[in-house]
């Protein structure tokens, strides 16, 4: 979580300077630049996600070589999971918490001519955020594992083109319906790229 | 670890102790660490505060280990164990101290967003004379740092007081000065927060009602908190008295102020605990040298420790040190404790009271906790609700302060199991609190709201 504030911290800077460096009356100028933020932002969250994953690397080989049996008490895996969903909490958190503040307030949504779901859309975006955070933790933790850099480059395209789709909202098809087929894609690859299988849910399910 | 004693005195002189987290290593009993961070924050009501937290850590109990087994060839196996042992501690002990603290901050942060009383201005404490309304920048500046090296004198002069007062053996003194504090900060603060929470919810409650739960909560706070109690309730008490005290800090000092004074206040945690001749350092070495605890009431303890039978032949036998238990008592306990240097032998004390929970007795390890000073929790708070109540961008910047707190503390918590004395715990914490409250603020709130309004995801 802290690793992912520092990101954002540093996107935001990037898009503050440049904004405050830019024509602040065009808007289509802000906005190009808002994009431009949105992605230096996914970015460097890639970037911190990777940092992250050196600090664990680090972290883990001390705890083997001083652990008992050589081996860390965590596994690698479990740290994938935990680093995603924290950068997941962290990322809905920001995102939604202070949509959530004023929807206790009095107001009507969409008042002004946005649309009137804004608020349950934004939950189903917010919900579908913190899953491909966790997913694509997993995901590229055992890429970077397995050095296999096109999983990673995979994993860094489609966060991109999920955050590219946000901007086509209010259009809400176009937005959430493929949001959630990446998010369902995403979970099925993780699931398998943690050692999941079918034969594995069956077990689980007849509770051997 | 740091432990912060507060003292707030008389009308006169309220001051706050604070002792930074410490580990002490004492020879004869398995060195334990301490944080001791004794804050003192002055009140204009003169009302006393305490705050006392230390934070131990295992690791030096370990190193009493091996000044006592003595045997050359377990050396290594021993170290690993003891590092092994420090890992495995230190992450339950960094688990231990992140929920007081969270409690803590939650309690802050939800009175500051609901009652209103603590965001107006209603004048301020006696120490911090300068007002803040002046009309230039320059002068506001002026006035706020004015105000903090006031602040910080008083802290510092109460802080010499209380060592010189502890050097020179002037315990009833001390007691009296810490049992007047809390009695003040459990009745009168308690009973004004209550006021103003009925206020907001517009609920009625007559005086007899008011006047026999006040009376109640009081009582049982002062008999848990200085005699002995139930750790959770002990607990409680000193986070709900954290609080207090946090909540009246956010009211009655002034914005710039606040943020000079907890900047100004690190620092001075930062001299006062590493300095060779810094008060809280004498304090503590004081305290070790006596083999005694610091101050009960004034430190946060999250767990308690007793003898236990030891299967493993590692662990040294050590004199409890429940928090719960008097100074008296803990004073004759660590003495007994060198006679016992033998960990072979399985010793389980008599004196021991019912309340150890008998599972603990199947516990190989001895349960050891860590402690927090007071004025720890009372800074992260007073933090986390002034970015609660004045930041605009709300609830963003609120939880990006109280990640870095956290993070702060994990870092602080990492430090002690390597360093291994008394540290700390406001620097890092504060300034990283510090750093995201104002780029929060000012960088990555208009960059949210601008996505948000566009319902952009990152």
């Amino acid at each position: 979580a802290f690793f992912w504030l520092v990101s954002l911290l540093l996107a935001s800077l990037i898009w503050f300077v440049s904004v405050h460096l830019s024509d602040q009356e065009d808007a289509k100028l802000q906005y190009g630049l808002l994009i431009f933020g949105a992605a230096v932002s996914v970015l460097l969250q890639e970037a911190f996600r990777f940092a992250y994953f050196k600090l664990l690397k680090k972290a883990d080989e001390g705890l083997a070589t001083i652990s008992e049996d050589g081996r860390s008490p965590i596994s690698l895996r479990q740290m994938a999971y935990v680093s995603g969903l924290s950068f997941g909490i962290i990322s809905g958190v920001f995102s939604v918490i202070n949509i959530l503040a004023d929807s206790i307030g009095p107001g009507i949504v969409g008042i002004h001519g946005d649309s009137p779901y804004y608020f349950i859309t934004s939950a189903f975006l917010t919900m579908a955020l913190v899953l491909l955070h966790t997913f694509w933790g997993v995901i590229f933790f055992d890429a970077c594992e397995k050095r296999r850099y096109w999983c990673l480059g995979l994993v860094v395209a489609s966060h991109l083109l999920t955050s590219g789709l946000t901007f086509l909202n209010p259009w809400y098809e176009a937005s959430l319906v493929p949001i959630f087929i990446i998010t369902l894609c995403t979970g099925l690859w993780a699931f398998f790229t943690a050692g999941g299988s079918f034969r594995n849910i069956l077990k689980c399910l007849s509770c051997k | 670890m740091i432990t912060f004693m507060n003292n707030s005195d008389s009308e006169e002189e309220p001051c706050n102790e604070r002792t930074s987290l410490m580990s002490a290593e004492s020879p004869p009993v398995p060195s334990y660490q301490d944080g001791l961070q004794a804050s003192e924050a002055g009140e204009a009501q003169a009302h006393r505060k305490r705050r006392t937290g230390s934070s131990r850590s295992p690791n030096n109990i370990a190193d009493g280990d091996m000044s006592e087994s003595g045997v050359p060839v377990r050396e290594s196996t021993l170290e690993n164990e003891e590092e092994e042992l420090t890992l495995k501690y230190g992450a339950k002990h960094v688990i231990m101290l992140f929920v007081p603290v969270t409690l803590c901050m939650i309690v802050v942060v939800a009175t500051i967003k609901s009652v209103r009383f603590y965001t107006e201005k209603n004048g301020q404490l006696i120490y911090t004379p300068f007002t803040e309304d002046t009309p230039s920048v320059g002068q506001r500046l002026l006035n706020s740092v004015l105000n903090t090296i006031i602040m910080i004198s008083v802290i510092v002069v109460m802080t010499v007081f209380l060592v010189l007062l502890y050097k020179y053996r002037c315990y009833k003194f001390i007691h009296g000065w810490l049992i007047l504090s809390s009695l003040m900060l459990l009745f009168l603060f308690t009973y004004i927060y209550l006021g103003e929470v009925l206020k907001t919810y517009n609920v009625a409650m007559d005086y007899p009602t008011l006047f026999l739960v006040i009376w109640n909560f009081g009582a049982v706070g002062m008999i848990c908190i200085h005699w002995k109690g139930p750790l959770q309730l002990q607990q409680a008490y000193l986070i709900m008295i954290s609080a207090l005290m946090a909540l009246v800090f956010i009211k009655y000092l002034p914005e710039w102020s606040a943020w000079v004074i907890l900047g100004a206040i690190s620092i001075y945690d930062l001299m006062a605990v590493l300095c060779p001749k810094g008060p809280l350092r004498m304090l503590v070495e004081t305290a070790q040298e006596r083999n005694e605890p610091i101050f009960p009431a004034l430190i946060y303890s999250s767990a308690m420790m007793w003898t236990v039978g030891m299967a493993k032949p590692d662990t040294t036998a050590r004199g409890p040190s429940q928090q719960t238990w008097d100074a008296a008592e803990d004073g004759r306990e660590n003495h007994r404790s060198p006679s016992h240097a033998d960990s072979r032998m399985s010793e389980t004390r008599s004196p021991v009271p019912t309340r150890p929970i008998s599972s603990f007795e199947e516990l190989e390890e001895e349960e050891r906790g860590v402690k927090l000073g007071l004025g720890d929790f009372i800074f992260y708070s007073v933090l986390v609700g002034k970015a609660a109540a004045t930041a605009s961008g709300d609830w963003n910047t609120t939880l990006a302060c109280f990640v870095a707190i956290l993070i702060g503390l994990c870092l602080t918590l990492l430090l002690l199991a390597v360093f291994k004395k008394a540290l700390p715990a406001l620097p890092i914490s504060i300034t990283f609190g510090l750093v995201f409250y104002f780029s929060t603020d000012n960088l990555v709130r208009p960059f949210m709201d601008t996505l948000a309004s566009h319902q952009l995801y990152i």
